[in-house]
């Protein structure tokens, strides 16, 4: 390594560098900073400094109610992802069985349908069965889109985790549903809370097939956040953004941190 | 009763890869019987299909007289040992070891009674509330040992036990394990591609090559009485020397080696008739060395591999053909080019 010989190469890269960082960051520091400007128009310079705009979004009743709907839906639904997801990785993984190539690409497929398609072909599939919107299909279509995900974090360990592990605890007398309890779940624990938390984030997140998909008058965070800014950009965009974001990073963060406490205490 | 039967076991993984092809096998009571072979040669697979965890396309698996093929392997009341020990790292060793007895209905007390028992053991009392990844690969091992043997298996079966240990460590277990399964009675069928551990071990050594059996004996019998070339080969140094037979009488058949002369041999695998064509096998260890002149057959030391204690060497015999030769040295190594004259017994020389 040349460290010791910093040349133009090496500045302009650091230099690059810190502009894609700029240019990814910036934004996000822009709305989170605006959150707490006390003036009514969002824009710099900043006046003062104040919780304002966040006690304006509680007060407001259909952001609260986006709000509500975002959370059960992002736990709704990733809880039926990582329970469908966790048992068809097994399957994937530790059993053969006819047409299992075929499933397993069909399961990674919605991970390369751009969303738009699925969201039309989900849409049209209701319409050929004759059904009204709701919020069952919003409810599906998350746990279609984030299923792969947990699919692909679940495989991913259960490929690491030595079958022998199984087979120790099948030998000494627990059948396989007492082996999938007492030593499988307990070993791929992180992998399925990271395949929980993917798959909630990435609910909570979604707007694109969401707008297909939501019933009229039901809102998202994200899709609200879109008709808001519609009419008008109003500083509370920025504190409902600035939280989205608490939420969106905290969410993972809190999940690694308890991941790795949990490995620990072994 | 004979602790396992297998009665023409085949396992196909495809039809063209045969793993396991039309094998008899018993292992008595109390037995320690090993599986030995090169990698491939289907000895994992034949363990797996005794354990339940591999089932056999034909034929049929007996455990103590009952036939076992449909019971699965939850149900067969055996211990297993795995290379890679498979401790399950989210549990303390109490409660690894005391698995097995949680599915048996044993009392409290008495699951605390065994694990200590079963700790007692192998040597390692007192480790109960560490995790695995807190003790070394051979305490590992020897938990794992334990694991299986607390809930008193009708057959304990260890694949490849002692491979993922160094050397030392490797020894020191391969006594302990034999000590504790004499000790115990428990049958135990052990799989390894280590000869030295098959005949320091075992009851029965039961050689495998490509899915069949080549041979199964006492461990002096299979290095003794070779009946192939494969177990000759697979066990110890062995020379294979291209010979005819010349005449068969009652001290032992003569067989002539071309230019290198003639020699003796006390031992056939098979009736063998004047002016046939065989292989006389000559372990190397049992070649004596003798200055030149002594009678035998005379021979030059092509090659010297110094071993310290012991000394390796290539003899050429007259016409080309070497010789593998194992001393061990009292004096000095021979010298490259020397002249000598080997010296070999005919009750060491065996006609395959
Ligand atoms: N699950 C499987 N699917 C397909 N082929 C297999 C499977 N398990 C084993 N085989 C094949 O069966 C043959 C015997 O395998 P086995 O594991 O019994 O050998 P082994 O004697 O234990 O070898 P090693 O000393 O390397 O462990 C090998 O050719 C192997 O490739
Ligand atoms: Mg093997």
């Amino acid at each position: 390594m040349s460290a010791d010989r910093p040349d133009l190469g090496w500045n302009g890269l650091q230099l690059l560098t810190l502009c894609v960082y700029i240019f990814m960051f910036a934004p996000i520091i822009v709305v989170v900073l605006l959150a707490f400007n006390s003036a009514r128009t969002g824009s710099f310079p900043m006046e003062g400094f104040s919780f304002v705009w966040f006690g304006k979004l509680f007060e407001n009743a259909s952001i609260m109610d986006a709000f509500q709907t975002s959370l059960v839906l992002a736990v709704t639904s990733s809880f039926l992802a990582t329970a469908i997801g966790v048992m068809a990785a097994i399957a994937l993984i530790r059993y053969s069985f006819k047409g299992k190539a075929v499933i397993n690409n069909l399961l990674s497929l919605p991970l390369l349908m751009p969303e738009v398609v699925l969201g039309v072909a989900l849409l049209m599939f209701l319409k050929f069965l004759e059904q009204p919107r709701s919020y069952m299909l919003l409810l599906l279509g998350h746990t279609i889109l984030s299923l792969p995900y947990v699919v692909l974090v679940v495989q991913a360990r259960l490929v690491g985790m030595r079958q022998h592990y199984e087979e120790a605890a099948m030998s000494l007398g627990a059948n396989r549903l007492q082996t999938f309890f007492a030593v499988t779940l307990p070993l791929m624990a992180p992998a399925v809370l990271g395949g929980f938390l993917f798959a909630a984030t990435l609910s909570f997140d979604n707007i694109t097939a969401t707008l297909f998909w939501k019933k009229p008058g039901i809102e998202t965070v994200p899709t609200k956040i879109f008709a808001m800014l519609r009419t008008s950009i109003s500083p509370e965009i920025n504190a409902l953004g600035a939280v989205m974001i608490v939420i969106t990073v905290a969410l993972p963060l809190v999940g690694g941190f308890v991941v790795r406490r949990f490995a620990k205490g072994k | 009763m004979n602790a396992v039967e297998l009665h023409r076991i085949t396992r196909r993984f495809s039809s063209a890869v045969v793993a396991v092809d039309n094998i008899d096998l018993t292992v008595p009571a109390g037995a320690f019987v090993t599986l030995l072979g090169p990698s491939g040669c289907g000895k994992t697979t034949t363990l797996r299909m005794i354990a339940g965890l591999e089932t056999p396309d034909e034929g049929d698996v007996m455990i103590k007289g009952n036939r076992m093929n449909e019971v699965p392997i939850h149900r067969r009341n055996l211990g297993m040992v795995f290379q890679n020990y498979a401790l399950f790292p989210h549990k303390t060793i109490y409660d690894n070891v005391a698995f097995g007895l949680k599915y048996r209905n044993v009392g409290k007390d008495e699951i605390r009674r065994r694990v200590k028992q079963a700790l007692d053991i192998v040597r390692l009392p007192g480790v109960e509330e560490r995790f695995p990844a807190q003790l070394s690969g051979g305490q590992q091992q020897r938990i794992a040992l334990a694991r299986a043997l607390v809930i008193e298996p009708d057959v304990l079966l260890l694949d490849e036990p002692l491979s993922a240990l160094d050397a030392n460590l490797r020894e020191e277990m391969r006594v302990e394990l034999k000590n504790i399964q004499r000790r115990i009675g428990v049958a135990t069928v052990f799989v390894t591609h280590d000869q030295g551990e098959a005949l320091a071990m075992s009851d029965l050594v039961v050689v495998m090559n490509k899915g069949h059996i080549e041979q199964m004996g006492a461990p002096t019998e299979v290095y003794e009485q070779p009946r192939s070339e494969f177990v000759a080969s697979f066990l110890g140094n062995a020379n294979f020397l291209p010979a005819t037979v010349r005449q068969v009488a009652s001290d032992g058949i003569s067989v002539d080696l071309g230019a290198a002369g003639a020699l003796l041999v006390s031992d056939a695998a098979r009736p063998v008739s004047p002016g046939e064509a065989v292989k006389v096998v000559v372990r190397a260890e049992k070649i004596d060395i003798a200055p030149p002149g002594n009678g035998g057959l005379s021979a030059t030391v092509a090659d010297v591999d110094y071993l310290g204690s012991m000394a390796r060497y290539q003899m050429e015999l007259p016409g080309g053909h070497r010789l593998l030769s194992l001393v061990s040295l009292k004096d000095r190594a021979l010298e490259l080019g020397q002249s000598v004259s080997l010296q070999i017994n005919p009750r060491h020389c065996r006609i395959l």
